[in-house]
């Protein structure tokens, strides 16, 4: 085979015609001339400043395509994305939780081809042919065969062969079989079959202290939203708009807060007021919470039961190969009394690894290796034969979890998602919890897996990269297997003497009724080891020129004799792991405003990155350059490159904005 | 001594018409080639050349030199390639074909012209995609890297997709039996 490759090698690079010596002085002259026009124009707009002569683009008339092929940008962030790979070596921290969802595309390549875009315009076009009156029935009928048939290799197969065939029977109608070929190379566009699916809310938006002095949410520790923003765009394109969940994105990022007190709360709090970038007149309220990071050695044995997903579409490079080597990973980060097991779905669900020792890596590697992707997915029985074994698994003082990996092709065998959720959530309570890792794109089911994951006390991740493998599965393993706190929630009760408006950003896929705060029935998210969380706040004092809504003829206006200095009051509540009753924690807020700290920056700079890529209202003019501008400034130690890497993200999706 | 692409093209990029001059003088054979392989036929190489020249100027402004220029100019080429094959489809025009290696056919023996025939069969047996990925790494040597950076792919992809070019190719010998 290698000598296929050597003998298209040696066939390429033999007998290339030489450059046409007039073309190439013509080109060169044109060339030139255009070049001329360029730095012409610059120079007239506004000054030849650093900052106009690398205007990328001229405008945005252009479509996506066009946009793809406007500059080196996203190929400087793959590699980047290599580096930032190569620098994270093994910190173990913990807490894992895989959510693979595989992608149904497999008619061209892995979900990450940037040729989705492209092929959204050519895909209309191919029944046009089907009109050129001069094509012999043979060749109709094959190329219709071509069309629909499920598998993209026999169709690929198919389509040469009735080219050539046309080429062969009507040589002379050169213009007919030139269409020809062009639809039959056409290929059915995956575009065709996207079927991604993202979970998100509107906007939360300004809400007077007057009306709702109170906001409730559970905490959130999933990251997957940054992972897919990612993915996007370095494919060229800015993410959906429904794929951002703010709170996801700045959650992403570890952030330096001080830790707990051995043997007080499993979290400490963080607390700070600063000016609002975006708005001189609000402020930002900053919550950060630090999760203990229990000693590694006394963490408990732990029973995994890897659930993967290996139908058809997870044969791609991105999905089925890169889950594999993440797990693999994975598996240095255990100990020798930890116990895997691994069950495959797809078609029919069968367990692939009886429940193992971890140190017995050989025998594990192995079965990983035997995995293939084919088959539709019959995720169901898979989810039930994933916790049986986590049953079998079971011992005292262990903790067990099941990680589910699949691209989102999770459909075939839930006749109702609903239900599905139930069972989820019901054995929850026998102590497995489920975390959900997402791999590919194209169907991925963002919306199936994050239901998933919070049903299942655990998290979803989306791992686009062996980068982002090491990050959620290696280097913060820990905070995903055990959690330190559960069903964590966070009220904030504003003091109208000193505030007239808040706004909570991101966190709307999270919002809890104020009454569900004190109700231990009302699950909500988990605080693994080490975890962070990071909430933001813009809020509006009283008597600030931003104040949006208008005074109320029948109610008492605040009364500033109620300003005592505290802008609020924050109540958290959470479990101990596996505990029915919530404990409580109350802080005041200060009102005081400082200077914004580096972590509130950062952390700013991404919430107002999200507002941005979900087109808000709020930011005035505030850009894509001041967010770069701000998260530069904020990058900290910053030891894997992670604010490094969320930077250069910015700058790329303000060119790709243009 | 001469001057390295990278700062030349930087120079370019603000605005330094010498430097563009050398640039392009130093690539234009390579580039020509490059497009010559992409599209296996003389009109449309000349097309694609002449496309990538007249949007050089205006690309080199973004040029920032985090990448090498060689590898940003593969990428600009294969791109302004993407462009002409998606407006031609838009036109249901053949750009996707490749073939026509004439030069060489013209010259040949027989055994050139056999090998130019296998050529144009294997390469229209691929599809588009392929082929860049095939041309990049095969004619242009780039590394699997290189040419994802190139691509905008993964590595992964590229390596699935020379895994696809070569089952291309083994099922083009096994028909040739």
């Amino acid at each position: 085979m290698t000598d296929d490759l050597e003998r298209l090698r040696a066939a390429l690079k033999s007998g290339s015609p030489e450059a046409d010596p007039a073309r190439k002085a013509d080109d060169i002259a044109a060339a030139m001339s255009a070049f001329d026009t360029a730095f012409a124009e610059t120079a007239e707009s506004a000054g030849t400043t650093q900052e106009s002569s690398i205007e990328p683009r001229p405008s945005n008339s252009r479509p996506v395509w066009g946009r793809l092929i406007d500059g080196g940008i996203s190929m400087i962030h793959a590699l980047t994305t290599r580096a930032g790979l190569a620098a994270t070596t093994g910190l173990v921290t913990a807490g894992l939780a895989l959510l693979i969802v595989l992608p149904q595309d497999t008619a061209f390549g892995p979900g990450t081809d940037g040729a989705h875009d492209l092929d959204i315009d050519s895909a209309p076009e191919a029944p046009v042919l089907l009109d050129e009156p001069v094509l012999a029935e043979a060749e109709l009928a094959m190329d219709l065969s071509s069309a629909a048939p499920p598998s993209p290799l026999v169709e690929q197969s198919l389509k040469v062969e009735g080219r050539l065939a046309l080429s062969r029977a009507a040589p002379e109608t050169s213009v007919v079989s030139r269409a020809l070929t062009a639809d039959s190379d056409a290929r059915p566009a995956p575009v065709d079959v996207d079927t991604e699916a993202f979970a998100n809310e509107d906007p939360s938006g300004v809400t007077a202290v007057a009306d709702q002095p109170v906001s409730t949410f559970s905490v959130d520790v999933d990251t997957a939203s940054w992972s897919v923003i990612r993915s996007s765009l370095m494919n060229g394109s800015l993410p959906p708009t429904e794929a951002v969940r703010i709170e996801e994105m700045v959650n992403y990022f570890p952030y330096a807060y001080p830790a707990p007190e051995p043997g007080g709360a499993p979290f400490a709090t963080t607390l700070g007021v600063s000016p609002t970038p975006w708005n001189p007149d609000t402020q930002i309220l900053h919550i950060g919470l630090q999760g203990a990071l229990p000693a590694l050695e006394d963490r408990p044995p732990l029973n995994l039961v890897f659930l993967i997903d290996t139908s058809g579409s997870m044969q791609d490079p991105d999905k089925l190969p890169l889950l594999k080597q993440s797990l693999r990973l994975m598996l240095g980060e255990l100990r020798a009394e930890d116990e895997v097991a691994i069950v495959a779905y797809a078609g029919s669900a069968g367990a692939v690894l009886e429940p193992t020792p971890a140190g017995e890596s050989s025998k594990i590697l192995a079965a990983l290796d035997r995995l293939e992707a084919g088959g539709s997915t019959a995720g169901q029985a898979g989810l039930e034969q994933a916790y049986a074994l986590a049953e079998t698994m079971k011992g005292e003082g262990e903790v067990s979890r099941i990680l589910l990996a699949t691209d989102g092709d999770f459909n075939v065998g839930i006749h109702d998602p609903e239900a599905l959720e139930d069972f989820i959530a019901r054995k929850r309570e026998s102590g497995a919890f489920l975390s959900v890792l997402g791999f590919g794109r194209g169907n991925l089911d963002d919306a199936t897996m994050q239901a998933l994951a919070q049903a299942g006390n655990g998290q979803a991740a989306y791992i686009d990269t062996i980068a982002e493998a090491q990050k959620v599965l290696v280097d913060q393993l820990t905070g995903q297997l055990f959690a330190i706190a559960q069903d964590v929630k966070i009220q904030v009760e504003f003091n109208p003497a000193e505030i007239a408006e808040y706004r909570l950003i991101g966190y709307e896929t999270r919002a809890l009724r104020r009454e569900d705060f004190a109700n231990d029935k009302v699950d909500a998210g988990e605080i693994g080891a080490g975890h962070q969380v990071t909430a933001l706040y813009e809020v509006t004092p009283v008597g600030s020129s931003a104040v949006l809504n208008e005074p109320l003829r029948y109610q008492p206006a605040a009364t500033p004799e109620g300003a005592n200095g505290e802008l609020g009051f924050l109540r958290l509540r959470y479990k101990e792991p596996g505990g029915s009753e919530s404990r409580l924690i109350e802080t005041p807020i200060p009102a005081e405003v400082s200077q914004a700290s580096v972590e509130t920056r950062f952390a700013t700079a991404i919430a107002g990155f999200g507002q941005l890529l979900r087109g808000s209202v709020y930011l005035g003019d505030w850009d894509y350059d001041a967010a770069a501008a701000l998260a530069g400034n904020a990058r900290g130690e910053d030891p894997f490159g992670y604010r490094a890497e969320a930077l250069r993200l910015i700058r790329l999706a303000g060119s790709l904005d243009k | 001594m001469t001057t390295d692409d990278d700062a030349l093209a930087r120079a370019a990029g603000h605005g330094d018409r010498d430097a563009f001059a050398a640039l392009l003088a130093r690539h234009y054979d390579r580039l020509f080639a490059f497009a010559m392989r992409l599209t296996g036929a003389r009109a449309e190489a000349e097309d694609l050349t002449q496309d990538i020249c007249l949007a050089l100027p205006s690309k080199l402004k973004s040029f920032r030199g985090e990448a090498r220029f060689t590898t940003w100019l593969y990428r600009v080429a294969v791109n302004a390639s993407h462009d002409r094959r998606r407006r031609a489809a838009t036109h249901a025009k053949a750009a996707d074909g490749w073939g026509d290696w004439e030069i060489a056919r013209r010259a040949g023996d027989a055994e050139t012209r056999d090998a130019v025939g296998w050529l144009e069969c294997a390469m229209a047996r691929l599809k588009p995609d392929l082929r860049d990925t095939a041309v990049l790494i095969l004619a242009e040597e780039l590394t699997q890297a290189e040419a994802a950076s190139v691509l905008g792919l993964s590595e992964g992809t590229v390596a699935w997709r020379m895994s696809e070019v070569k089952k291309a190719l083994r099922a083009l010998a096994e028909e040739d039996q």
